[in-house]
């Protein structure tokens, strides 16, 4: 199979890209792959370079100009990167850019993790505490769902309690250490 | 120095230990991403703030054990000469965009060359994990735990929203990129591949041929690796890889199966010719070398090579590799002189065979 990009190599990388609900297949070659920033070396991480050069007008819910010139002076206050640059290289300058191009970044997220915006994976336990609880009352609220459409009022009992016991647990602000 | 010597120094110790499906799946790798919460990112290009981030690594990490991963060794790049480097990359150690950054990058490399930190590449942190065969779960709780080891003592950029914050927003969330890399000899003869591709890519998997130097893949092997890091568990990340790796398991076996039926003697012939390639050439290029080296991996696992180690397919891929062939020959090589050399230690390893 021939790369997209070059015409010339045999094309050895290759996903799918979701575009508006849309799957395309991509089939690059090794180093159009490289060039593209669609995956570093031995690292094969897809960059989003393209989403972010060319292919979307991400700000349809802002109105055109008013966004076009809060997309030109906005700026991260703490590392100087600035939305055009990290719109250019798909990088950003510091943690703070998440926050300082908030408004920017769902779309751009859905784009690339196929509609996820929200993690759901590991929390360092010095964020934890709250955090952790969180979670847990929510999986138990749905463990307590569950148990009740099986008829299984014992144990939901005890999960019910379990929760009360969370939720008092997080009301006092008591953080914990999870 | 002898080859026996050359070679103990030149594959990770990690490489040469069996796992499991490893007919299959060479090596099961994990990564994590992390950053500082209080620096900037790498890409950022404040080198004096990763100049610290380098010194605060080595201060607290250099010479350290944890858990079964013994005495982590601090290598920074400034330290070492341009072919030291290239062989760090070739054995899959370090990355080359790490190998450019002269003054900020360095890695923190256990023993046995299992785990590996690249310390300011694109992220502050780059937390890798190797196992040999089919092992993602047991190097996602060996990379999480190392994780934890690090997370004691530094605060990383998170968001409750957003997860571990990475300087691309294709690593954003977990951070992880989970990845195996597969031998589909068979696959590949009866042009199965061709077909699977699009089938693991639309589940949300990343495929590439390996070793290919702007060309297909070379010896059969494929990295398989999930392309999405947000909004799945770690867990679950793993385990949706897992399932398709299982099932190209079992596709790869029953055409093996397929291909000893159907071809018989045809097979065994070429396999035979293809050792006999590599024990008799004197001189041979990159691709003919890979595709000899895969033939006789295939034939090690269908029983009609013995006497041969299961690991030469892995070992010589990197041997053979350029910054290898040069630090064999202790001098730097034209792309010829690399043919003849490739073909003399390619003997010269067979011959340790008996
Ligand atoms: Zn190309
Ligand atoms: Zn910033």
């Amino acid at each position: 199979m021939e790369c997209q990009r070059c015409h010339q190599n045999e094309a050895t990388v290759h996903y799918t890209q979701v575009v508006n609900g849309q799957k395309t297949e991509i089939h690059l070659c090794e180093k159009c792959a490289e060039h593209e920033g669609y995956m570093d070396f031995n690292d094969d991480s897809l960059s989003i370079h393209q989403l972010l050069t060319s292919m979307f007008p991400f700000d349809q819910n802002v109105s055109q100009q008013q966004s076009f010139q809060a997309q030109q002076t906005l700026k991260c206050d703490r590392c100087g990167t600035t939305y055009q640059q990290f719109r250019k290289m798909g990088k950003f300058g510091c943690s703070q850019c998440y926050a300082s191009f908030e408004s920017y970044l769902t779309p751009i997220f859905k784009r690339v993790h196929s509609g996820n915006t929200k993690h759901v994976g590991k929390i360092p336990k010095r964020v934890g505490g709250k955090l952790h609880k969180q979670r847990e009352l929510e999986q138990l609220q749905e463990k307590l769902q569950q148990l009740i459409h099986d008829e299984a009022f014992e144990e939901a009992a005890q999960v019910r309690d379990e929760i009360r016991t969370l939720k008092e647990e997080l009301n006092k602000g008591k953080d914990g250490d999870a | 120095m002898s080859l026996q010597n050359f070679i103990n120094d030149a594959i990770s110790p990690w490489l040469n230990t069996e796992g499991i499906d490893n007919d299959i799946v060479l090596s099961s790798r994990v990564r994590l991403a992390r950053n500082f919460e209080q620096v900037p990112f790498p890409t950022s290009g404040a080198n004096e703030a990763l100049v610290k981030v380098l010194e605060y690594m080595e201060q607290e990490f250099d010479d350290q054990s944890y858990n079964d991963l013994k005495q982590f060794q601090m290598i920074k790049m400034n330290d070492l000469k341009p072919v030291e480097k290239r062989v760090l990359v070739e054995k899959h150690l370090i990355s080359p965009s790490l190998a450019e950054k002269d003054h900020t990058g360095a890695a923190l490399i256990s023993k046995n060359e299992q785990a590996s930190v690249m310390i300011n590449e694109e992220d502050h942190l780059r937390i890798q994990l190797y196992f040999p065969g089919f092992e993602l779960t047991k190097a996602l709780e060996q990379a999480q735990e190392l994780d934890d080891w690090f997370e004691d003592k530094i605060q990383y950029a998170f968001d409750e929203q957003r997860g571990y914050l990475t300087s691309c927003p294709t690593n954003v969330g977990t951070g992880l990129r989970a990845s195996v890399m597969m031998h589909l000899p068979a696959l590949s003869m009866t042009n199965q591949i061709n077909n699977l591709i699009p089938e693991i890519n639309k589940l949300g998997l990343v495929v590439r041929g390996i070793y290919g130097e702007g060309s297909e893949a070379l010896g059969q092997l494929y990295q398989i690796s999930n392309q999405m890091t947000l909004g799945k568990s770690e867990e679950d990340i793993v385990e949706d890889l897992k399932s398709v790796v299982k099932q190209v398991i079992e596709n790869e076996r029953r055409a093996r199966e397929w291909i000893m039926e159907q071809l018989g003697i045809q097979l065994e012939d070429r396999i035979f010719r293809s050792y006999g390639i590599l024990a008799n050439s004197r001189i041979i290029q990159s691709k003919e070398a890979a595709k000899c080296l895969s033939d006789v991996r295939l034939g090690i696992d269908l029983g009609l090579l013995e006497n041969i180690s299961k690991t030469i397919l892995n070992e010589l891929m990197v041997l053979t590799q350029p910054a290898f062939l040069q630090q064999y020959a202790k001098k730097t090589l034209s792309p010829n002189e690399r043919d003849v050399f490739r073909a003399n230690l390619i003997r010269e390893r067979l011959q340790l065979e008996h």
